[in-house]
C-alpha cells in the first residue's frame, strides 16, 4: 500500500505539531489559556489550603498567611455534617436508580433499535424530551401524588411515597431514563442486523436476544452512561430537597443547604465539607475520564 | 418478521413497563401542572371538588404577586449572562485547545472539573470566595462586601458562580464538534486564502450547525430551570428570585397555593417546550 506510507499518519501530525516553532500566536495563546485556568482553579485550590488550616490559626494571622497546617477540619466537619449516615443515603438512592435507569433504557433502546416501527420516533422523542424539561414544573402533581400514594411501612416509614427513598429514586429513573434511551437506542442501531438473524435461526427468543446478545455488545456505552449518571444523580438536589422532608434521610448534595447553617461562621470548616462532597466525583472524573466525556459527547453530538 | 405469540409479549413489556414510569412521573404531571392552573384547589379534598378559576392564577401572578417580575428579570439576566459571556468563552477556549493540538491536557482537564460537581456544592465552594467576614475577595481588596447578602449584587455573585461550570461544559461540547469537523474543509479555506478568523466563522462555525443548536438550547433551558445555586445560598430570596424557586416556594414552603404554584409551573413548561421542540428537530433529523 504505498499511498498509506506516503500520507502522514494521524500521530505524525502530532508529532510534527509539538515540534511546531514557538511563534508569538501560540505563546499568546497558552499565556491566555495558562491564565484562564490559574483563575479558574482558584476557588478549589483554595478551598483544600483553607480545609487544611487551623481555624485559630487563620482567625489571628489571616487566610493570606502561611502554617497553621491541620487536618482536624476534616473530622470535625464528617461529625458535624454526619457523612457517614449522608453517604450511605446517596448509595441507596444512586445505586438502585443508576441500575434501573440503565435497565430501563436499554430495553427501550433494544425495541427502537430492533424493529423500524413508525412509531420508534415518537417514542424515542417523548423519552428524550422528558429529560429537558424543568423538574419543577412537574413538582406540584408529583409531590401530591406521592403524597397519596400508599406503601407499606416496611418499605417506608411515612407509609407515602413521600418521605421516602423509592419515592426519590423512582422520580430520577423517570427522568433520567429518556437520556440513556437516547444514547444507547443510536448505539444499538449501529449493530449489524446480521448478528439478530443468525440468532433468530438458532431459535433464540427475543429475551434471549437482547440478554445474550446486544447488552454484551453494550458494553463500553453502558459503561459511559453509568459514569456518567452515578455523577448526576449523586449531583442531584431538587428532588431530594423537597420529596424527603426528614433531613436525616438527605443524601449528601441535598443536606449543603443544611450545612451552611451549622459550618456558618467557620470557613475552614465549610471548605473541609466542600472537599469532602466533592471528592466522589472527582475520583471518579479521574479515574474514568474516558467514559465520562464520550458519555457526554455521545448523548449530544450523535458519537 | 414472524415473531412468536411469546416473543410478541417480550416485546410489549420492554416498551410498555419503561413507557409507564416516564408516563406516570414526567408526562401526566406535565399535563396535571396545566390543567391545575385554571383550578382552585386545597390540595386535600378530591380533586373534583375543585372549583375552575380560569386564568385567575395567571393574571394574579403578573399584577399582584411581588416576586414575579423580579424572578422573570433575574431568569433573563442569567440567560443573557450564560449566552453573552459563559458560552462564547467556552467556544473560544475550544477553539484555543483544538487548534494548538499538544500540551493542552492539562488545560482541559482543569477547567472541567467544576462541571463534575453539582451546582448546590458550587454554591457552597464560592461562599469561600464570597464570605462576607472571611471571603478570600473581600480579603484580596480589603473590602466588606457582602457578595451573597446584598440584594444588588448577589445574582451577580450567583452568576460567576454558575458561569464557572456551564463555560467548561460549552468548551467540551465544541471540543467534540470541532473534532468532527473535516479537516480538508479548512484546508481548503487556507488554500484559497481565507484566514484564520475568516475560516472559523464562514467554514467551521456553520458546519457545526447541530453542535450550535444543543448549546442554545442547553443554555436556554439551563437558564430557565436554574434553582440548586440560589437555594443554597438563601432558598431564592433576596435578590435571588427565580421562576423554579417560586413554584418551589408555593408547595413545599409555609402555605401551599397549589393552583398559583402550578399557573408558574406551567409557564415554565411552555417556555422549556419550544426548546425542547427546537432540540428534537435537530437531534433526531437523521433519524427520519
Amino acid at each position: 500500500m504505498s499511498t498509506a506510507t506516503a500520507a502522514p499518519t494521524a500521530s505524525d501530525l502530532i508529532k510534527n505539531a509539538s515540534k511546531r516553532p514557538w511563534t508569538k500566536g501560540r505563546i499568546a495563546t497558552h499565556a491566555f489559556l495558562a491564565t484562564l485556568t490559574a483563575l479558574w482553579m482558584v476557588p478549589m485550590v483554595y478551598a483544600v489550603m483553607a480545609s487544611l488550616r487551623d481555624y485559630q490559626y487563620t482567625a489571628k494571622n489571616g487566610y493570606l498567611s502561611f502554617g497553621g497546617w491541620t487536618f482536624a477540619n476534616y473530622l470535625h466537619a464528617w461529625d458535624v455534617g454526619d457523612f457517614s449516615r449522608k453517604f450511605l443515603n446517596s448509595a441507596i438512592i444512586t445505586i438502585p436508580a443508576v441500575i434501573l435507569t440503565l435497565f430501563l433504557a436499554s430495553m427501550v433502546a433494544f425495541v427502537i433499535a430492533r424493529f423500524n416501527w413508525t412509531f420508534n420516533i415518537v417514542m424515542l422523542a417523548a423519552f428524550t424530551a422528558g429529560n429537558l424539561l424543568p423538574p419543577q414544573s412537574l413538582l406540584i402533581p408529583v409531590f401530591k401524588m406521592f403524597q397519596k400514594f400508599e406503601v407499606p411501612f416496611w418499605l417506608s416509614e411515612s407509609g407515602t411515597l413521600l418521605n421516602s427513598y423509592w419515592g426519590v429514586i423512582a422520580v430520577n429513573v423517570g427522568f433520567q431514563v429518556g437520556f440513556c434511551t437516547f444514547v444507547l437506542s443510536n448505539y444499538m442501531k449501529a449493530l449489524p442486523k446480521e448478528i439478530y438473524e443468525s440468532a433468530m435461526v438458532d431459535g433464540a427468543s427475543i429475551w434471549q436476544q437482547f440478554w445474550k446478545l446486544t447488552l454484551p455488545l453494550c458494553r463500553p456505552s453502558l459503561a459511559a452512561l453509568a459514569t456518567l449518571e452515578v455523577t448526576w444523580i449523586y449531583n442531584e438536589f431538587f428532588w431530594a430537597t423537597v420529596l424527603l422532608q426528614n433531613g436525616d434521610m438527605f443524601p449528601v448534595t441535598s443536606s449543603l443547604t443544611n450545612l451552611s447553617g451549622s459550618f456558618f461562621t467557620d470557613n475552614n470548616l465549610v471548605a473541609a465539607g466542600s472537599v469532602i462532597v466533592a471528592l466522589p466525583t472527582i475520583i471518579i472524573y479521574f479515574l474514568l475520564q474516558k467514559h465520562f466525556v464520550s458519555g457526554l459527547t455521545l448523548g449530544a453530538t450523535k458519537g | 418478521m414472524r415473531l412468536s405469540t411469546r416473543d410478541r409479549v417480550t416485546v410489549a413489556l420492554m416498551v410498555l413497563i419503561p413507557t409507564a414510569f416516564a408516563a406516570v412521573l414526567v408526562w401526566l404531571p406535565a399535563l396535571a401542572t396545566i390543567v391545575m392552573s385554571f383550578f382552585d384547589w386545597d390540595g386535600f379534598g378530591p380533586f373534583t371538588e375543585a372549583k375552575f378559576v380560569g386564568s385567575k392564577w395567571y393574571s394574579d401572578a403578573v399584577t399582584i404577586y411581588p416576586a414575579f417580575w423580579p424572578a422573570i428579570q433575574h431568569n433573563v439576566i442569567w440567560l443573557i449572562v450564560l449566552f453573552g459571556v459563559a458560552t462564547p468563552l467556552g467556544l473560544l477556549v475550544a477553539v484555543l485547545l483544538d487548534r494548538e493540538v499538544s500540551h493542552t491536557r492539562f488545560y482541559q482537564t482543569a477547567l472541567y472539573i467544576p462541571v463534575v460537581l453539582s451546582m448546590a456544592l458550587i454554591g457552597f465552594v464560592w461562599q469561600l470566595m464570597f464570605s462576607r467576614d472571611q471571603g478570600l475577595l473581600n480579603l484580596l481588596f480589603g473590602t466588606q462586601i457582602d457578595w451573597y447578602g446584598d440584594p444588588k449584587i448577589n445574582i451577580w455573585s450567583a452568576l460567576i458562580a454558575t458561569s464557572w461550570r456551564h463555560m467548561g461544559y460549552v468548551m467540551l461540547l465544541y471540543l467534540a464538534g470541532l473534532k468532527g469537523v473535516d479537516p480538508s474543509l479548512k484546508e481548503a479555506a487556507k488554500i484559497d486564502g481565507a484566514s484564520e478568523p475568516k475560516t472559523f466563522f464562514h467554514v467551521v462555525f456553520p458546519v457545526m450547525f447541530p453542535i450550535n443548536v444543543v448549546v442554545l438550547v442547553i443554555t436556554f433551558i439551563d437558564s430557565l430551570r436554574a434553582f440548586d445555586l440560589v437555594w443554597v445560598i438563601n432558598r431564592g430570596r433576596n435578590g435571588l428570585e427565580l421562576l423554579a424557586t417560586e413554584v418551589t416556594r408555593n408547595i413545599v414552603g409555609e402555605a401551599q397555593r397549589i393552583g398559583f404554584g402550578s399557573a408558574l409551573a406551567t409557564i415554565m413548561l411552555v417556555f422549556s417546550t419550544i426548546f425542547i421542540i427546537i432540540y428534537l428537530r435537530i437531534v433526531l433529523k437523521e433519524d427520519r
